[in-house]
């Protein structure tokens, strides 16, 4: 389950030690932007060694530096051995720039005696041609597991004002969630910058989850719990889900073909939602009510 | 008659000060206080050896007292809390005495029941007239609650009002009243205001204390105190803060309507006021201006003396009316001992003020820590002074988890049902100390320097020298 | 390997340690000061030894300034001022 994954800055020792305690379902240790060249070595040995040393009990991804740097390979050398779930790789743009970082990874695992595609990597869409390009990127390769947008970037490179109501990135949101969909992977969405905003963030994580976001990203701690909250089934849903295996099961005894509830036909989707909703309630300990809307 | 006196000098003299006696002051201008240091040095000119220093606390500003002790103008000291500064020197053995420590209520309590007698309190007055009905909310000194200076001034020999704003008889508005006070000042300053009290008290940007107010605000919504009526006080730490402010937000929206907000008053407890979380606040000492202003404006915000604040004499006092208090801690042993006297190194840096006071009265005492500081964990075998005793302390809310009191099982089993991280105060130590490893014991010089009074007027703990390498 | 120019790694933030390393030529030089030094001065020297040992340096002077630094922290900037000032021999 990843409803929540927060940045942390790759050189900052506080954060990275406390990674385990900020209530995020993932961590995303940051080689990339939260870190200057200067302190490239640096970063990737601290955030490695915490990998190493540290109980952490939240998954794992780090943003390595992109295929246009000199670094993406020893991050990936440093960072592998550690085991993290993904490797996000950012200006994403093309499904070679996936296929190349996905060989290098082919090589490293195989000195390492890893199983091939142990580590997953997530694309980070954050251009014109990536967003463009999204569903290639998506099935460039089986190490993909999830597309991630980040609306900076993109904002910048399409030439437009990032703003907190986002309709600028409307485009790219259903377009990166159609293509992962399309391709079978999950889909993230991008931070809320403004760490303040106490309401913003709200707004913003019921939008994401709107357009049919898997989860979404943040870059600060305080963002996390209503991120978590948002990208949690409610109570209505959870009930909507037990009636709809309810449903079925009953159907299956009395033989009838076609299935409905309360007047509508249920299908495989619908079926596979209630499936994914009760495994995420169970996940979350949340029991069924029935006296909910 | 008149009560006006030109000159501290001279007030001095007739106040019939002698080798020996004990002088007393209160701490609300903290560290912008001019007033300890003022009195103290026409004591020291005026040639007097031996004096005792009884005050409620002990800022950095204070440091010229050092000297006097040197000198053999001061002896001994009693104080609720000595700032890092002072505390050092302590710690390294300038004094030969021990100073006594004492809890805010515990000290009015000793004072009021003639156990540790004052010769002459001298009362730092924002604002006072001729006679001395004073008041700490006016004055471009104004620091809002008096609260700890009210058994001082009922119960010592002599009363010596020190104030920078002299107003025309009478002041209406007056916390300490004319009838105690025998003497008036007036002096061009009596502290500096940037010192008394902060522009504003910030909520932490810490993540890890973020993360512990979550827990925090959690823990109190579980509890099954948070309903109406309920009661509360926290520091102003920052986590203190945050958990507040969650705590607030939960409160409005389960519009709970709480009986009173207590303690040391910051601009957050006034908003919870505002809000309508609280019909009251109960003030001893104002931390902020935001206080201050409410203090002085809001019916509903009322001020109170450390008797009825915290005294376990009193017929009674408003911490045994109290729900909920949040409290912080250097560290905190295996049975819930915490210690907010010394630092890691063993060196005074604070004191309990109206922590042991609020933990033996509310009804859940709750320690916001996080699990380490720069490396060392708060949770320890056996703290190195026990400030606090732990059969009074309910709950220890770090980032790792949340540790509650054996003795508190209810409350273990409420915090467990609403999903609340629960782990056992051990496996916690156990927990910190795989991230930490495990740190040597200190070493501790073998002079007492310092004796932790309890409330009651018992013996708590003694604090040792700290032994210089 | 071998410590071929000054190099230094971290910082004086709290939680973390700043390291400094120089060439020398006999044996290892560790000056450790710490705000838990105390608590952890012996522990912080063993790891600050188990690295260089792990890239067999035998002549090096390091200063450490620590800050509250975990071990694996440590570990790691003492490794970085490794990898920057040192050089095959």
């Amino acid at each position: 389950m990843r409803r929540s994954l927060l940045f942390l800055p790759g050189n900052n020792p506080n954060m990275l030690i406390n990674a385990g305690y900020l209530g995020s379902d993932a961590v995303i240790f940051d080689l990339e932007d939260a870190v200057s060249p200067a302190e490239k070595d640096a970063a990737r040995i601290l955030v490695r060694n915490t990998m190493r040393y540290m109980q952490l009990d939240c998954e794992k991804i780090v943003r390595i530096n992109s295929v246009d740097t000199a670094y993406w390979k020893a991050d990936i050398d440093a960072i592998l051995p550690e085991k993290p779930s993904l490797l996000l790789l950012p200006k994403a743009s093309s499904p070679e720039d996936v296929i190349q970082v996905a060989s290098y990874m082919d090589e490293v695992e195989e000195k390492l005696g890893y199983a091939n595609g142990s580590v997953g990597i997530m694309p980070l869409i954050e251009t014109a041609l990536g967003v463009e390009n999204a569903y290639a990127i998506a099935v460039s390769s089986s190490r993909v597991k999830a597309l991630f947008l980040g609306a900076e970037d993109l904002t910048a490179d399409i030439q437009c004002k990032r703003t907190k109501e986002g309709r600028e990135i409307e485009y790219a949101r259903t377009r990166l969630v159609v293509a992962a969909r399309a391709a079978g992977v999950d889909v993230y969405d991008t931070p809320f910058t403004d760490v303040n905003d106490d309401e913003g963030i709200v707004v913003d994580a019921k939008l994401a989850k709107s357009f049919g976001f898997t989860g979404k990203a943040s870059i600060s701690p305080r963002h996390v719990e209503v991120i978590n909250s948002v990208f949690s089934p409610t109570l209505a849903e959870i009930k909507y889900a037990y009636d709809v295996i309810e449903a079925i099961e009953t159907a299956k005894k009395q033989g009838k073909g076609a299935i409905s509830l309360n007047g509508k036909m249920i299908d495989a989707p619908i079926v596979a939602r209630a499936e994914r909703t009760i495994a995420m309630a169970e996940a979350l300990g949340i029991e069924r009510r029935d006296d909910c809307e | 008659m008149s009560k006006l006196v030109k000159s501290i000098k001279e007030v001095v003299e007739l106040v019939g000060l002698k080798d020996g006696m004990t002088v007393s002051f209160h701490h609300h201008l903290r560290n912008g206080d001019y007033v300890l240091n003022m009195v103290m040095a026409e004591i020291a000119a005026k040639g007097l050896r031996d004096i005792n220093v009884n005050a409620s606390s002990l800022f950095d500003t204070h440091a010229p007292i050092l000297e006097h002790i040197s000198n053999g103008v001061v002896t001994g000291i009693a104080a609720d809390y000595i700032g890092a500064g002072v505390g050092r020197a302590i710690s390294e053995g300038i004094l030969e005495k021990p100073v006594q420590f004492y809890t805010h209520g515990g000290r009015a309590s000793s004072i009021s029941l003639g156990r540790t007698p004052i010769d002459v309190a001298f009362i730092a007055a924002p604002t006072s007239d001729p006679m001395g009905n004073c008041s700490g909310k006016y004055g471009k000194s104004a620091c809002g609650s008096l609260g700890y200076a009210f058994a001082d001034a009922m119960y010592a020999k002599k009363v010596v009002v020190i104030t920078d704003n002299l107003v025309p008889y009478p002041l209406t508005d007056f916390s300490i009243s004319e009838d105690y006070i025998d003497y008036v000042v007036e002096v061009d300053a009596i502290g500096n205001p940037k010192g008394i009290v902060s522009g504003t008290t910030k909520i932490t940007r810490d993540p890890v204390g973020l993360v512990m107010a979550a827990h925090a605000a959690k823990v109190i919504e579980a509890s099954g105190l948070l309903k109406d009526g309920f009661s509360f006080q926290t520091g102003a730490g920052g986590a203190s803060l945050a958990a507040a402010k969650f705590l607030k937000d939960i409160m409005v929206e389960k519009q709970i309507q709480g009986s009173f907000g207590l303690g040391g008053i910051t601009g957050y407890m006034v908003d919870m006021l505002k809000a309508g979380c609280f019909r009251t606040l109960m003030d001893v000492q104002c931390f902020d201006l935001t206080a201050v202003e409410s203090l002085r404006e809001n019916p509903n915000h009322q001020e109170i003396s450390a008797l009825q604040y915290a005294s376990p004499s009193c017929k009674s006092a408003v911490v045994d009316s109290l729900d909920v208090v949040i409290l912080g801690a250097t560290e905190i042993d295996t049975d819930f001992n915490v210690n907010v006297h010394t630092d890691s190194n063993g060196y005074i840096m604070g004191g309990s003020g109206g922590h042991s006071d609020t933990a033996a009265g509310a009804k859940l005492s709750m320690i916001i820590a996080p699990m380490f500081r720069a490396r060392l964990p708060i949770v320890t075998e056996s703290v190195t002074c026990v400030s606090t005793p732990g059969q009074t302390v309910d709950v220890l809310v770090t980032q790792g988890g949340i540790a509650v009191n054996p003795r508190r099982k209810e409350l273990a089993d409420n915090l467990k049902s609403a999903g609340l991280p629960i782990i056992d105060i051990n496996e916690l130590k156990e927990k910190t100390e795989r991230i930490t490893g495990s740190p040597k014991k200190l070493n501790r010089g073998d002079r007492v320097v310092a004796e932790v009074i309890g409330r009651e007027g018992n013996l708590c703990d003694k604090i040792y020298s700290v032994s210089k390498k | 390997m071998k410590i071929i120019k000054q190099a230094s790694a971290g910082t004086m933030e709290s939680s973390d340690a700043y390291v400094e390393i120089e060439p020398r030529d006999n044996g290892l030089d560790i000056h450790i000061e710490s705000v838990v030094e105390q608590q952890f001065g012996e522990k912080i020297e063993a790891t600050v030894r188990e690295v260089l040992a792990e890239f067999d340096l035998n002549d090096a002077e390091v200063r450490i300034v620590d800050r509250g630094a975990l071990e694996c922290v440590i570990r790691a900037r003492v490794e970085t001022a490794i990898q920057r000032g040192g050089g095959e021999v």
